[in-house]
């Protein structure tokens, strides 16, 4: 079979699987009104599916930062934070980072997937392992694939069998890196950090936590699962993204070792791509602040987010694990997914579809995402939606 | 199971991926995971934490770039399961 056949058979075998379910993957998003509203088709919908956790994407301050970098230092670095490319805004953006965090480092990288894939393949390497959660992102997959180090998996959210693991590995244990995450992407659901990291001291393993979907949804001042566990001296490193609370593109590292640095200087997804772009720089740096002092957002967004789960979970429908700004409802097939996707859309409300392979252990899933500016009448005219949809289900 | 030879590990697995997909076939060394089996990569990773336990070892996934067949599989698990003792 030549290269392009066998793309034309994995075309077909998806369109074998699910004809009309096509649409609901990279659907066209024509307009954007606000961060709850958007015009898809000729439909004005309810978005509620985005990762805005704080409803930040047209935030006045953000929009005025990106303008003013735009202004002043262009479009683009055209270079890489090694050559061209090294700003003062990512420098600023790197201190205010590590600032917030009470860390003494703090690398940007171009997108929150590089981030992982950056920090994994420069802390680790042929000889050492990873042992990362099974439910873990594609980001952290490819990380670990691109370090050369090997690669075990322990099952999702299950210190006893991590514990089991790394017992195995005995003396190996040392040049391990954990990888976990703070709120799981799919499922919705927060790692048991406590134990977890009691399992690395006894283990004297390395902890990384990806805080992508919690940072700025937990924690006082919204560092994440570290602050509400009050975890911050045990973790070695935290990586998150630009690209969902703070509404912009890129991610981070931070770490209380110093050698973090030292990652700048040997790893490739930092090096051999070109740095943020001034805007996106400035808006993140105007967004982290209104992060910090947005007690009040993520209030909103919690009263949100307990607000559906309870009424999805009156409705009848089954949900992942814990209520938080991912609700997930789990479906027997992707056939009953895409129906309520469809009856959804009908009733002008966007949701997330995720089939096997991208959901765990084969689920599927129609995930809606919470937002600290969606009002209570727009949670609650979905949850209306959804208990006039559940025969579908039923 | 301290003792256990490979055609154990193989029958053994064989025994367990009948029982594992959807498809009614009969599962041989011979039989190649992806293409006969159709099992995903998901349901893999899953079975790998299985022999894992099974075995007491720690299988790399890594380790299962050149896996195509049951026999392959069964031979990467002697082999880790003879280097650990
Ligand atoms: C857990 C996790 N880590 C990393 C990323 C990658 O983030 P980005 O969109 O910035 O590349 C995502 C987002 O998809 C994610 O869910």
């Amino acid at each position: 079979m030549s290269l392009l056949e066998k793309l034309d058979a994995a075309a077909a075998a998806r369109k074998a699987q699910l004809p009309e379910g096509i649409g609901a993957f990279g659907i066209p998003i024509e307009e954007s009104y606000s961060a709850t509203e958007a015009r898809i088709g000729k439909r004005r919908v309810l978005m509620l599916g985005t990762n805005n956790y704080l409803g930040l994407s047209f935030a006045p301050e953000c929009r005025e930062a990106a303008h003013q970098a735009i202004d002043q230092e262009g479009t683009g670095t055209t270079g890489s934070r090694m050559a061209n490319g090294n700003y003062y805004g990512h420098r600023a953006l790197e201190r205010e980072f590590a600032e917030f965090y009470k860390y003494r480092e703090c690398i940007v990288f171009t997108t929150g997937y590089q981030a992982n894939l950056g920090t994994i393949s420069g802390l680790v390497g042929a000889g050492d392992i990873v042992l990362i959660d099974g439910d873990a992102h594609a980001s952290i997959y490819d990380g670990c694939i691109l370090s050369g180090a090997d690669i075990i998996r322990f099952r999702h959210n299950d210190p006893a069998d991590l514990e089991k693991r790394l017992r195995r590995l005995g003396d190996r244990s040392r040049n391990t890196l954990i990888i976990i995450e703070g709120i799981y992407s799919m499922l919705g659901d927060q790692a048991p950090l406590a134990e977890i990291v009691q399992i690395k001291n006894t283990y004297q393993s390395t902890l990384l936590l990806d805080e992508a979907h919690s940072l700025g949804v937990l924690g006082e001042t919204g560092q994440g699962l570290v602050e509400k566990t009050g975890m911050n001296d045990e973790i070695d490193f935290i990586t998150g993204t630009f690209s969902k609370s703070l509404c912009g593109i890129g991610g981070f590292c931070v770490s209380n070792h110093p050698q973090l640095d030292q990652l700048r200087y040997v790893s490739h997804p930092y090096i051999f791509t070109a740095s943020p772009s001034p805007a996106t720089i400035a808006s993140t740096r105007a967004a982290l602040k209104l992060l910090q002092e947005g007690r009040l957002l993520r209030e909103r967004l919690w009263q949100n987010a307990h607000r559906l789960y309870s009424s999805l979970e009156k409705s009848g429908y089954r949900l992942g694990p814990q209520p938080g700004p991912i609700v997930a409802i789990l479906l027997d097939n992707p056939r009953q997914a895409l129906t309520l996707w469809n009856g959804l859309m009908e009733h002008d409300i966007y949701v997330n579809l995720v089939l096997p392979p991208a959901a765990p252990e084969g689920k599927s899933l129609v995930r809606c995402s919470i937002n600290a500016a969606h009002t209570t009448e727009q949670i609650d005219q979905v949850c209306d939606v959804f208990s006039k949809l559940h025969p579908i289900v039923a | 199971m301290s003792e256990v030879t490979q055609e154990q590990i193989t029958a053994l697995l064989c025994q367990r991926l009948a029982n594992f997909t959807e498809i009614e076939t009969e599962v041989s060394p011979e039989t190649n995971l992806i293409t006969h089996l159709a099992i995903d990569s998901v349901k893999l990773l899953n079975l790998v934490m299985e022999i894992e336990d099974q075995f007491d070892i720690s299988v790399p996934l890594n380790t299962l770039v050149d896996v195509l067949t049951v026999q392959d599989l069964a031979n990467l698990i002697y082999k880790i399961k003879s280097l650990s003792q």
